[in-house]
């Protein structure tokens, strides 16, 4: 282990550190490299970090297991950018605009943020409207339910922001069909509508958010949805994404303060953007006209910063106080307290509740 | 962790930890003669734990974690913690493994060139390819095959054989009593016993070879022999490959390069005697 983390067990930090600084990693030893690379297989962002030690000399034993991961990595964006295309084929006759939201958006608009990203199911967002339309189309293009549960399936229905999970049969990958970026039942309601009209197509017939609305979807799912699991590889995100648009954007960060406000999410961004900073220090400008952004870290952040870096040198999730409290907070965001209870009780009835299987 | 055991196997290195000491104990002992992970940087990580940490020592049973793991994977006795471990490792390859391709399968080579023998659990490939350990051939391995996209070599993967029930005795009538694990009864594939790969195994396993010829044993018939066509062999290689989908175009080329350029033959037999004069057989004819 390097001098200076010597003391202190490796947590998430040390990933964070290597991504932020690549040549931080020269001081590591066989143990240091040992837990770094178990913490980032763990937060799947392996392939990540290859592409940031890119330029780095690396221990020859490193150097293989990273070229693993860029090589993998690189087939997960064939594999991901083919899946868009399928649905693009299978929906192209509704003539909807099929937005493509996180790591599928991030390849396809070949940003930063993409690079070497783990992409897990295809996200995509549709109107509302065209939403019975575009389950139907789907599904006749060889999709098929996830979840045969009738009380999950009617959940999704009625309160979520998303259909049921599909699959497809031939090539086994899952479809998350979006409405909007935030459930029904939480207390934030954005406009999907202007969502929708502000995207910009990446490809024929694919779209992508708008810079800012990308920033502020990924703050929302990390902040007002979620329990933060994967949050050190969402504000690695959120950090690639306002680094980039920021260099050809010069008022990028007044225009995502606006955004945000419009849509209810201030709170959420400049949460963010304050952890990003912290740990990736992301150049965020903070502002006191037209609007007051202040930036300065908060007490609070520490808690945030604790969950986000909950893993050991082992790729163990720790801390299981901090992540049960985030994993409440999730559903106490997600739904009023009397829904939150009645799902909570149905849910343990069927023995599925708890962190892991949320 | 608390106890800690580090291993190469072929070109991969492992970590494995423990909230029990028997299990790394075990392994200290039957991997005595391997040597560390390159650069002591494994590539995989496996974690043998407690669910719960009273079932640490009451009634304790260990489950399997690391890198890669099986969400519904149940827990094993301690006693069985050997066993874990094997399996712990052997799911970091299959869920793992990106450098190559990964056939399971049963290899070892003579004069730089390899046979790899594959088919569905009890065809006989462990036992085979322990036996033939035990006559001059080395042992690459008894369960995974390592393709490299790269060269078309295979490397070798050779773990402790899993001997399985009857092939426990079939072995253990030919080779030293040191060589065995300790008696695993009772597991969720039967009885178990680890046998442990010779000296010229471990030292040469990093050495890749040549693929010279595929086999697909069957234990229990009269005996028999065919030609397997390419096409057959390549749809049963990518059935037996757990990363052929993962790799993508280059375990596309990988397979397709191996099946035109080597032979491959099915063969029936009903013992030992039988086995071992077809493959001698089938290796003089290829």
């Amino acid at each position: 282990m390097g001098r200076a983390l010597m003391f202190r067990a490796p947590d998430g930090r040390l990933l964070a550190r290597a991504l932020r600084l690549p040549e931080s990693t020269l001081e590591l030893d066989a143990e240091g490299w040992t837990a770094l690379l178990a913490i980032a297989r763990a937060e799947q962002m392996l392939g990540t970090l290859a592409w940031r030690l890119g330029e780095v000399a690396v221990p020859p034993a490193v150097g293989r297991i990273l070229g693993d991961a860029a090589r993998s990595a690189e087939q997960g964006r064939v594999v991901a950018l083919w899946e868009a295309e399928a649905a693009r084929r299978a929906l192209a006759p509704l003539g909807e605009r099929i937005v493509l939201l996180k790591g599928t958006a991030f390849v396809a608009a070949d940003l930063r943020a993409g690079q070497g990203r783990s992409i897990g199911d295809l996200d995509i967002l549709v109107p509302r409207a065209a939403l019975d339309r575009v389950e139907a189309a789907l599904l006749d293009a060889g999709w098929e339910w996830v979840k045969p549960d009738p009380y999950d399936d009617a959940y999704y229905r009625q309160w979520m922001h998303e259909l049921p999970p599909l699959i497809h049969r031939d090539r086994d990958r899952m479809i998350d069909v979006h409405h909007t970026i935030l459930p029904l039942t939480a207390r934030i309601t954005p406009n999907a509508a202007a969502l929708l009209a502000d995207a910009v197509e990446v490809a024929p017939g694919l779209w992508a958010l708008s810079p800012e609305d990308m920033v502020v979807h990924a703050a929302a799912h990390l902040f007002a949805d979620g329990d933060l699991a994967g949050g050190i590889r969402n504000l690695w995100d959120i950090d690639q994404l306002c680094r980039q648009f920021a260099v050809t954007q010069p008022d990028f960060y007044v225009s995502l303060y606006e955004r945000a406000s419009e849509e209810g999410l201030s709170a959420q961004v400049q949460r963010a953007l304050r952890l990003c900073w912290q740990l990736y220090d992301t150049p965020a400008v903070g502002y006191t006209s037209p609007i007051r952004i202040d930036l300065n870290k908060r007490w609070s952040d520490r808690l945030y910063l604790r969950r986000v870096t909950a893993r050991d040198g082992w790729g163990r999730a720790t801390r299981p106080v901090t992540r049960m409290a985030f994993y409440i907070r999730s559903h106490w965001l997600r739904m009023p307290p009397a829904m939150l209870a009645r799902h909570l009780w149905t849910k343990w009835r069927k023995g599925g509740a708890g962190p892991a299987s949320g | 962790m608390k106890h800690v055991f580090s291993v190469a196997i072929g070109p991969v290195g492992f970590r494995i930890g423990s909230d029990w000491r028997a299990p790394i104990a075990q392994l200290e002992t039957l991997y005595g003669a391997y040597p560390k992970p390159a650069g002591d940087v494994p590539d995989f990580t496996v974690r043998l734990f407690a669910a719960r940490p009273w079932r640490r020592v009451l009634r304790p049973s260990v489950m399997i974690g690391g890198d890669f793991v099986l969400p519904e994977a149940a827990p094993l006795p301690l006693a069985q913690g050997l066993l874990a471990a094997e399996m712990g490792m052997n799911l970091q390859m299959a869920l793992g493994q990106r450098r190559y391709l990964l056939l399971h399968a049963s290899v070892v080579e003579r004069d730089g060139e390899a046979l790899v023998m594959t088919g569905v659990s009890g065809a006989g490939k462990s036992t085979l390819a322990a036996l033939l350990s035990l006559r001059g051939w080395r042992l690459m391995g008894d369960e995974f095959a390592l393709l490299d996209p790269e060269t078309g070599q295979l490397y070798a993967f050779p773990r402790l054989v899993s001997l399985k029930n009857a092939s426990i005795a079939t072995v253990a009538a030919e080779a030293a009593e040191d060589r065995f694990g300790p008696l695993l009864e009772g597991t969720p594939k039967g009885t178990i016993r680890h046998f442990v790969p010779d000296a010229q195994a471990i030292t040469t396993m990093t050495q890749p070879a040549c693929p010279a010829l595929i086999l697909f044993p069957s234990f229990g018939f009269e005996p028999a022999a065919r030609d397997v066509s390419p096409s057959e062999v390549f749809v049963r290689l990518t059935q037996a490959s757990t990363n052929y989908v993962a790799l993508g175009e280059r375990g596309f080329d990988a397979l397709t390069r191996l099946v035109t350029s080597v032979p491959a033959r099915a063969i029936d037999y009903p013992d030992t005697a039988s086995a071992i004069a077809q493959v001698e057989a089938a290796w003089a004819a290829r």
